[in-house]
């Protein structure tokens, strides 16, 4: 035992000689442990928080919307076998208006019940006090709209309710679980400023929107294990006289709908990015250390000179590499959970939760503690095994010298005129070609990772540019409070400054194709659109067929839909845009049927239709035909609505104020402001993300170069030193192992492009939802940016390595054999 | 080899000096310890001649050695190159001088593994101002007919003929051999110092030649005895040995 004290001795003292070494690997493994950490933290916290929010404010299971419905209804829905609670309410749209804010606000309205507490979906009151029963004068708001316009208590705005317009004052500030995630019609990402949420009391809802003693919104809480489909399917059934316009469960809820896929991307992220950090570190770390050992060769041989037994001696040569994790898991460990809450409140603040829960789930810090650990150790242990079997005197001997020859390269003359300085470094690069590719590689994996964290821009970019500057050309998309007849149009085209207009139509219907089928909105358009184009996937315009459908590519591929195929469409509803215009369909078709009031329509015709091509589009699934055709098929003559219409932005105050008087509009998407609000707000939160993914990689980056060129001086420092003796300069002798260093470097570029791209690749498949698909885009820009980082870190490294060139001691390393 | 081409000690030019050392001494700092390697040493080393420097190990030899070659300063003392104070000369100027003026032969050859030796020989020509050719300095060590092998390819006595090629072809005005033969037999060891020889002759190298092996002393003009930091004393050899009639 007091043997094994002086070998403990020689290990911490080892540490400390190596400090910059062992902290260069520390933290490249603390950057694979910080993005496990990091990202399943975030993830998990808010997965937690949101399950929290929703039973603690009891989130419905089911919606549904109707026209109308006496309240006595609501004993029969509760009396559906499987229905643990139900809640009537009322539900409409409604446009408001902001003093000292020009563009119109799209309100959705809902009932809170008069004389008890909520039993579904409830609301947390910040602050202020609940509507007085009765009163068509008081509102809570929600916390996002409250602060976006600065609204306190006692506050009042406009509010077009029912086509009268009235003021409402503020008399509380809640948060819902129904808005985590508050999004305005026509929008991308929420803009607090244009959307709101307003409760007020039942009895005076009721009154104004003519629905005494009745309701026209549903939500149900279905019993633990029940799955919403049977509810559904009774649900519907009941509601179907009463103007039903199809039941639906969370995961075709609004905010429920977003705030996953959210989850989901960071998911992906989670289950992506944090595996190829492990990889690249434990690749890393066994690298390095396998070189380390073989250095440690004569030391090894002594210890065996002086009896100690090879488990002993591998038993030391862990405890060295379990040191240097470590240090590698600690400092990943501290960084993880303190990105991870950073990046959790990021998410808080923006999807509106009231609380956060943190969860740390011990699993994740013991996986991802194991598999940095037992990296290390197994590129320990394979280092020592080559050395521990040889006998003690030929261990304390220096290995002999290397062999190296010449390579077919250099027969073949390519390396003739360059110098013997230069001839050391390539000779050295054929002699170990295993080791000069794993360096390369080692490389490449850094780059790659910057290109996987650069890249979203790019996509986001594109993204933009098809859907946003090809695609859409509006400024504004008016929706209707009721569907109307074609004759609309000339009274848009009436509006101030409107240059242009186009009409739209939106028929919710059940799509088939043999097994698979979905619900979604078909849209009409005219057949050579001009202001909201149809884009192939050659991002070319086209024009829809006289007859037949035209789908997007999700859902061609969901539905394994091609050209020429025979889909069955089932037609639910048309389009009633008063009761909640929030999800335009240009962008979000997928949930329609959130909430939107979809009229019912008589016998609810089968009907057959061909597709005719397949187009380009990032965000919900859509489906198109000509207004003509689709009339046709819903059988009801020159029907709109919604127009897009572009404008002159000098008359852009006076057309928004005819908009917010004008009852026939429910709701205005304006085209630049969603743009606009989607940059910000994709900016921000890929910011941060990448921010700290990009300082990872170049942690990795110059943990790889770094080490390789500390190692090769260990290795080459003898003939280095030799070199000064015979008189060259110290740049001479840098230039060596930086010319071998740079030719791995500049080598490894190529190779992390294509990694890169493989890995986004890979990130990307995890992001595709019906609400939207990142289109995988990869700009030369990316992949320079990457270059230029990895470049400068191996830059930042040589020249480290280059200063402990010059201190090289000549007597010393000339005096002993290695 | 003819021992006729072994020249007399009488015909050295003794007022022309290479290198000129008064009162040097080395003192290495180790921790609290103190280790005076060089103890007030002094010599003189002429123009053209072959000295050879005798003593046990850890006697101050090597650091002798380091310091006339550039690689190491004194604690105190004065060393001159011709009419140069070799301890007034910055880090820059001592490797200027190395490379212009000075070849190294060690112990352990040090020799680039991954150069041949034509290459190794190369090393030193691509930077000298005045350098024989790689293969005419590699014949004058024997070795005209292995230019192309590697280090690993040559056995040690051919490797150490390789380092001296090395050390000789960029004509230095010295040549300093810090225990040449040491990790040599008998019958390699005198092949190489029959290569220090011919160097000494036929390009007039002025040579110090380092050792612990008593053996070797015969083939020098003189030999200076070393111990404890100090040269004690210096006895001129009124017959000079062919390295081939030594042996150990």
């Amino acid at each position: 035992m007091t043997g094994m004290r002086a070998l403990d001795k020689k290990l911490v003292r080892d540490l400390m000689r190596m400090w910059a070494q062992v902290l260069a690997i520390a933290l490249v493994l603390a950057a694979g442990v910080t993005t496990m950490v990091l990202s399943v933290g975030a993830y998990q916290s808010l997965e937690e928080t949101r399950s929290a929010y929703y039973e603690r404010y009891r989130f419905a299971d089911v919606f549904a919307h109707l026209t109308r419905a006496p309240q006595r209804l609501e004993a029969q829905i509760a009396a559906i076998a499987g229905v643990a609670a139900v809640e009537t309410r009322v539900s409409q749209a409604a446009v408001l208006d902001v003093m000292g804010f020009s563009p119109p606000v799209t309100g959705h309205v809902l009932s809170l019940p008069d004389h008890r507490r909520a039993r579904l979906n409830r609301i947390f009151l910040r602050a202020g006090r609940l509507p007085d029963a009765g009163s068509p004068r008081d509102a809570i708001v929600n916390e996002a709209f409250a602060r976006a316009h600065g609204l306190e208590i006692g506050s009042t705005f406009g509010a077009i309710l029912n086509g009268r317009k009235r003021e409402l004052a503020v008399t509380g500030v809640a948060l819902s679980p129904e808005f985590i995630y508050a999004i305005g019609p026509g929008d991308l990402v929420p803009d607090d400023k244009r959307f709101a949420v307003i409760w007020m009391s039942q009895e005076a809802l009721e009154e104004i929107f003519d629905l005494d003693g009745a309701f026209n919104a549903v939500s149900v809480q279905l019993l633990r294990g029940i799955s919403p489909e049977g509810v559904i399917e009774k649900l519907d059934t009941l509601l179907k006289r009463y103007g039903g316009a199809g039941a639906y469960s969370r995961e075709d809820q609004t905010s429920h709908a977003f705030l996953d896929a959210e989850l989901e991307q960071l998911k992906a992220m989670s289950r992506v990015l944090p595996p190829i950090f492990l990889f690249v570190s434990a690749f890393l770390i066994n690298m390095t250390l396998t070189r380390l050992i073989s250095l440690e060769r004569e030391q090894i041989g002594l210890f065996k000179a002086l009896g100690y037994g090879r488990y002993e001696i591998a038993w030391h040569y862990i405890k060295l590499v379990l040191g240097i994790s470590a240090v590698g898991i600690v400092i990943g460990f501290a960084f993880g959970t303190y990105f991870g809450q950073g990046l959790t409140r990021l998410y808080q603040e923006f999807f509106h939760f009231p609380f956060l829960v943190f969860r740390r789930d011990p699993d994740i810090y013991l996986i991802a503690a194991g598999l940095s650990a037992g990296a290390a150790v197994l590129g320990a242990i394979r280092a020592v095994r080559s050395v521990i079997g040889l006998s003690p005197a030929v261990a304390m001997q220096p290995p002999a010298p290397p062999r190296y020859r010449q390579s077919w390269t250099e027969k073949l003359g390519l390396f003739r005129h360059v110098s013997q300085l230069t001839m050391i470094s390539l000779r050295h690069i054929f002699r170990w070609p295993v080791r000069a590719a794993m360096t390369t590689l080692g490389v490449a994996l850094a780059g790659a990772l910057l290109v996987v964290s650069l890249f979203s821009f790019d996509s986001v970019e594109h993204m933009i540019d098809v859907s946003f500057f090809l695609s859409q050309r509006q400024d504004a998309t008016l929706s209707l409070a009721d569907e109307r007849h074609i004759r609309v149009l000339q009274a848009a085209e009436g509006m101030p400054g409107v240059m242009r207009v186009e009409p739209f139509r939106s028929v919710l219907v059940r799509m088939r194709n043999g097994q698979y089928e979905k619900k979604l909105p078909i849209q009409g358009k005219p057949q050579k659109p001009e202001l909201f184009r149809l884009i192939d996937k050659d991002l070319r315009p086209i024009s829809l067929p006289e007859d037949g459908l035209v789908v997007d590519k999700r859902v061609a591929e969901l539905l394994r839909l091609k050209p020429g195929d025979v889909v069955e469409l089932e037609i639910l509803g048309g389009w009633r845009g008063a009761e909640r215009a929030v999800d335009m369909p240009f962008t979000r078709g997928a949930i329609i049927s959130d909430e939107a009031a979809l009229l019912a329509r008589g016998p609810r015709g089968r009907v057959e239709t061909v597709v005719t091509d397949i187009v380009e589009s990032y965000f919900g699934l859509s489906a198109y035909m000509s207004l003509p055709a689709l009339n046709r098929l819903v059988d009801e003559g020159y029907i709109v609505s919604g127009v897009h219409v572009s404008y002159d932005k000098r008359q852009e105050q006076a057309l928004f104020e005819e908009i917010k008087s004008t009852p026939a509009v429910a709701s205005i998407a304006l085209k630049g402001v969603s743009l606009n609000k989607f940059r910000d707000t994709i900016e921000k939160n890929i910011a941060t993300m990448i921010t700290i993914y990009v300082g990872l990689a170049v942690v990795v980056a110059f943990g790889v170069i770094y080490n390789s060129a500390r190692i090769q001086l260990s290795e080459q420092g003898r003939e280095l030193a030799s070199l000064r003796v015979l008189g060259f300069t110290r740049g001479e002798v840098s230039r060596v192992l930086l010319v071998e260093l740079g030719i791995l470097v500049m080598a490894a570029q190529p190779v992390a492009w294509v990694l890169g791209y493989g890995f986004a690749w890979l990130m990307i498949q995890g992001f595709s939802s019906d609400l939207y698909r990142i289109p995988l885009v990869v700009n030369a820009s990316t992949y320079a940016w990457a270059s230029l980082v990895v470049l400068s870190s191996a830059i930042v490294s040589a020249l480290v390595v280059r200063r402990r060139i010059d201190r090289l001691d000549l007597i010393a390393v000339l005096k002993t054999r290695e | 080899m003819p021992s006729s081409r072994v020249a007399e000690p009488g015909i050295l030019d003794r007022k022309r000096v290479v290198f000129s050392g008064r009162n040097l001494t080395k003192i290495y700092r180790n921790g609290e310890l103190e280790v005076r390697a060089l103890n007030g040493a002094d010599l003189d080393l002429y123009v053209g001649e072959m000295l050879v420097l005798l003593g046990p190990s850890g006697s101050g030899k090597s650091t002798l050695l380091n310091i006339l070659g550039g690689l190491d300063r004194p604690t105190s003392g004065t060393v001159f190159f011709k009419d140069r104070d070799l301890t007034r000369l910055d880090e820059n100027a001592l490797t200027a001088y190395r490379r212009e003026h000075v070849g190294f032969v060690f112990q352990f050859y040090n020799l680039i593994p991954s150069l041949t030796a034509r290459e190794n020989v190369g090393l030193v020509t691509e930077i000298a101002s005045n350098p024989m050719k790689p293969e005419e300095a590699l014949a004058l060590v024997g070795l005209g007919e292995r230019l192309n092998h590697f280090p690993s390819q040559l056995s040690g006595g051919e490797q150490q003929r390789v380092a001296i090629a090395r050390a000789i072809a960029k004509r230095p005005e010295v040549l300093l051999c810090d225990e040449p033969t040491g990790a040599l037999d008998s019958k390699t060891g005198v092949l190489v110092l029959e290569a220090l020889v011919a160097v000494n002759q036929e390009l007039g190298t002025s040579t110090a030649v380092i050792t612990h092996n008593q053996a070797i002393k015969d083939i020098a003009h003189r030999v200076a005895y070393f111990t404890d930091g100090k040269i004690t004393h210096v006895e001129e050899n009124s017959r000079r040995l062919d390295p081939a009639d030594i042996s150990w």
